[in-house]
């Protein structure tokens, strides 16, 4: 996030698009709802009727996939009615002129043939963020779920260096994350382009840096994806190292990831359960769980905190910096020898240029009233930023991307009629490897359903509690029908937390071809009565 | 005119639009509340925390009361404490415990807490009883009326801080009872099961249902609290999680969370015995030759770990060995996994699970 949570309560005008805060991340949400009640505007762009779009003052429900058609629409208004900032484009900003042109073409009318959204409630949309001293965007994976991820991005961007709603309180572009500590494990370097505190591979600066650090000399090329690697067990990849993450369940085309898991000559799974991945692995090295292990996580406004043990973890389960280690040693691989997590962190710190005023210590002591732990911290003195971009971008100035749209990669046809779209939902947690071994969330929330419009029930001849049969081009599962308004006509959302419907066996049809990132929001399906 | 003003006859300054209660426990004033929830909008409900005012006929609510230049205050006299100790009195009378277990929720020990304070063990005040407890079969929100006494934090929270609206008052007066629309269970209502009325609640009458089931558990030793943070989304809110033994007994919001300020939702205060979970993984376990995982020890299963990556390198070169980092693992667990692909092999095949 550009801007920290508190400033969440400070916008006069809000734009959420892709994200279900209210079931996702619900105490950011209480933000927002403050910032409301205060009299602030909220913006809602998606799919289906969620909790926020019933909150909102202008909904637009998009068609899945439509983003970037959404947003030049808005850009078109934007520029046509002379809200720019024009002090901010000068100073901060390159491209706009190109940009400028580039826009002129997609008028709302356009967007409006892509995305099903009226073209004056999309004027209105940007009207309300054009004139707006402060206005916000926030957004999660409804943007970048697709395979035009980026492209989703740019177009948030465009509209914030439009405007120049940025690096001021109450403004910004703020992706929420979704994990726990999603946002420290791409700060500690654990991404193929970047080592820790996204300090480019590509870089032969940080290359030397550290090859006097690990004693070797790192390649130069970005190293592949996850999404390659899978592609690639069993031609290339040959040995996995997977730490706590249930791969099989979470990712996209289930059977292709198994398929991909199984031709592995060697799999080694950390994790705190059995998990549908580790049972799939050669050996399975049972670690400590939150609550029972010491160390830093960072949070989605950059905030570095501290986790601790309250407890003993059972049997013989050990922390991931332990048995990690102790592979490394049994390799011969030097700089392992630790014997707790602090010098781990403070290697980290001295190693990272946006860690380098924090240490153990410091995040320890917590957050006070002169320091806020927020990266970058660059030196020992530095209280942390809350807010980027304040004076100036990291990278120099901010670039106006001439975006183009683009079809999903499957859209729906006669055998695949219906759009599904994933998610979660407020009562389970990723693959409910926690949230099922919890006692009383199957109160509240006890199966999955597909979210159907009463509508369309006939349509395909479901009835309402029924099972029913939805295939993709990749398989077929079974999942019972739920007749809800929250789903639009021709769109049916399903969560994939629970085992016994594997919704990911039917997504999977494409990803961004620069993340990386899987279309999971996106897949034509078909359903038919059991 | 300068911020200026006087607390038991020591000058203070404030800042525009701080209340007198406020001000004074910024001074350390020990003034005793029971609607007062500093997240919330003042209520001036419960007319404990009086002060007098000079110049004015009558004591005043110290948390309603704005800070004025020139205000001079006296936090405690005889006539306020006994005016405070009548007030406690009557609020007891109805109550059929004061002193509840402490794992019903944060606040839950504030009445009790007063009532020693000043020493008030019994009441003469007898009479009707008002509040009537709510069966609710939800695993999660004990809804025992008997001991509210309408200080109307659970409403307020519920509307002010969460937005949800779940929670209100029906009837007035003598017959006031908190519920929800139409009278019903909690899970029928708008109610998202965050817990934060369980936790602002100063007796208990809301309580922590699952905290509770473990109370025949929890030995007699004392409580303990550890701050960490939630382990779920990337919020990052803090929490106490309370142990026994080695036990894990319940979470109290960090009302000082810098992430959350005492919010919490229905994950992070309700989804953490997992941890607990018979299912949870005690021994390394290893493929043998039949195909089947079997258990075995740290030395056998880390060789074996270590040997497959040797044997990789060794057949198919540095290329063929891939890591994927935990989002879920501490930043330690993820900085190391990526030192065990670079420092071992000199590639960057190494990625986290932030891409599904």
């Amino acid at each position: 996030m550009s801007n920290p949570l508190v400033d969440m309560e400070k916008p006069d005008v809000i734009f959420c698009i892709g994200t279900n805060m209210t079931e996702c991340h619900p105490v950011a949400a209480t933000g927002l709802k403050k910032a409301i009640a205060r009299g602030a505007k909220l913006i809602v762009a998606d799919p289906r009727r969620i909790g926020l779009a019933e909150m909102s003052h202008l909904y637009l429900p998009l068609r899945v996939g439509s983003d970037t058609a959404l947003l030049l629409g808005m850009a078109h208004v934007i520029a046509r009615e002379g809200l720019i900032d024009e002090e901010f484009i000068e100073n901060r900003t390159t491209g706009f002129d190109d940009f400028f042109e580039h826009i002129s073409q997609w008028t709302p009318e356009w967007a409006e043939t892509i995305t099903g959204v009226p073209a004056k409630d999309i004027e209105t949309a940007a009207m309300w963020y054009g004139t707006s001293d402060k206005a916000a965007i926030y957004y999660t994976l409804g943007i970048t779920e697709h395979i035009c991820g980026v492209e989703n991005v740019q177009s948030l961007c465009n509209l914030v260096l439009m405007t120049g709603n940025v690096g001021r309180e109450g403004t910004g572009i703020n992706p929420m994350r979704g994990q726990n500590n999603i946002q420290g494990a791409g700060d500690s370097g654990a991404l193929p382009n970047n080592y820790p505190g996204f300090q480019s591979v590509t870089d032969p600066k940080n290359q030397e840096k550290f090859k006097s650090e690990y004693g070797r000399t790192i390649d130069l090329e970005k190293g592949i994806t996850k999404v390659t690697a899978l592609e690639l067990c069993g031609d290339s990849i040959h040995a996995m190292l997977i730490d706590g993450e249930n791969t099989l369940l979470s990712d996209p085309d289930r059977e292709h990831c198994e398929h991909a898991l199984r031709s592995l000559d060697h799999l080694v799974v950390i994790d705190i359960f059995l998990t549908e991945t580790a049972e799939l692995a050669d050996v399975v090295l049972p670690a400590s769980a939150w609550g029972e292990t010491d160390g830093i996580c960072t949070n989605t406004e950059r905030r570095v905190q501290r986790m601790r043990a309250a407890v003993q973890p059972p049997g013989d389960a050990k922390p991931d910096w332990w048995i990690i280690s102790e592979i490394a040693k049994r390799m011969g691989i030097k700089g392992f020898e630790f014997d707790s997590p602090k010098p781990i962190f403070n290697e980290l710190c001295r190693l990272s240029p946006i860690y380098a005023g924090l240490d153990w210590n410091r995040i320890e002591n917590g957050v006070t009233d002169q320091l806020n732990n927020q990266w970058p911290v660059p030196h020992k003195e530095h209280p942390g930023t809350p807010r980027l971009h304040e004076e100036t971008f990291v990278n120099g100035k901010g670039i106006f991307s001439n975006v183009h749209y683009r079809d999903p990669a499957e859209t729906i046809s006669d055998d695949f009629p219906v759009w599904l779209t994933t998610g979660r939902r407020l009562q389970s947690y990723h693959t409910r490897t926690q949230t099922g071994r919890s006692q009383g969330i199957d109160y509240l929330l006890p199966e999955e359903s597909l979210e159907v419009n009463p509508a369309d029930l006939e349509k395909w001849q479901l009835s309402d509690g029924e099972w029913c049969k939805m295939s993709s081009a990749r398989g077929s599962i079974n999942i019972k029908v739920k007749a809800t308004n929250r789903s639009p006509r021709g769109t049916v959302f399903a969560s994939f937390s629970f085992a016994d419907v594997p919704v990911n066996l039917l997504t999977g049809s494409g990803y961004d071809p620069i993340t990386h990132t899987a279309e999971l929001k996106v897949c034509p399906v078909r359903l038919e009565p059991l | 005119m300068s911020n200026l003003m006087q607390i038991d006859g020591i000058e203070v300054t404030f800042t525009e639009g701080e209340t007198v209660l406020e001000v004074a426990q910024r001074h350390h004033k020990e003034i005793p509340t029971l609607c007062y929830d500093p997240r919330l909008e003042p209520f001036g409900g419960c007319r404990l925390c009086i002060v007098a005012v000079e110049g004015a006929r009558n004591p005043v609510a110290s948390c309603t009361t704005k800070a004025t230049s020139g205000m001079v205050v006296e936090t405690t006299n005889d006539e306020i404490e006994t005016y405070r100790k009548t007030l406690l009195e009557l609020v007891i009378s109805e109550n059929r415990e004061i002193d509840v277990h402490p794992l019903r929720g944060f606040a839950s020990g504030e009445l009790a807490n007063l009532c020693n304070k000043y020493e008030i063990h019994e009441t003469k005040i007898t009479g009707a009883k008002s509040g009537t407890s709510k069966e609710d079969d939800n695993p999660f929100i004990l809804r025992d009326y008997e001991l509210c006494i309408s200080c109307y934090r659970c409403v307020r929270v519920c509307a002010e801080q969460e937005g949800d609206h779940a929670i209100n008052v029906m009837n007035r007066g003598f017959h006031t009872q908190i519920t929800t629309e139409f009278d019903g269970l909690l899970k029928d209502s708008a109610c998202t099961f965050c817990g934060q009325c369980i936790q602002t609640c100063p007796t208990g009458a809301l309580a922590d249902k699952k905290a509770l089931r473990a109370v025949d558990e929890v030995v007699d030793t004392p409580l303990n609290k550890t701050r960490t943070i939630c382990p779920y989304c990337g919020v990052g809110c803090s929490v106490d999680v309370l142990t026994n033994e080695n036990k894990i007994v319940g979470i109290h919001p960090a009302m000082d969370g810098p992430a959350n300020q005492g919010a919490l939702c229905v994950k992070g205060q309700f989804a953490y015995d997992f941890v607990q979970h018979p299912d949870r993984l005690k021994t390394p376990l290893v493929r043998e030759d039949d195909g089947e995982l079997h258990e075995t020890t740290w030395e056998v299963a880390l060789h074996k770990a270590a040997d497959g990556f040797k044997k990789a390198h060794a057949v198919h070169g540095r290329y063929s060995i891939y890591g994927i980092a935990s989002g879920r693992a501490p930043s330690e667990a993820a900085y190391l996994m990526q030192k065990f692909i670079r420092a071992g092999f000199g590639t960057n095949y190494i990625d986290n699970c932030s891409r599904a």
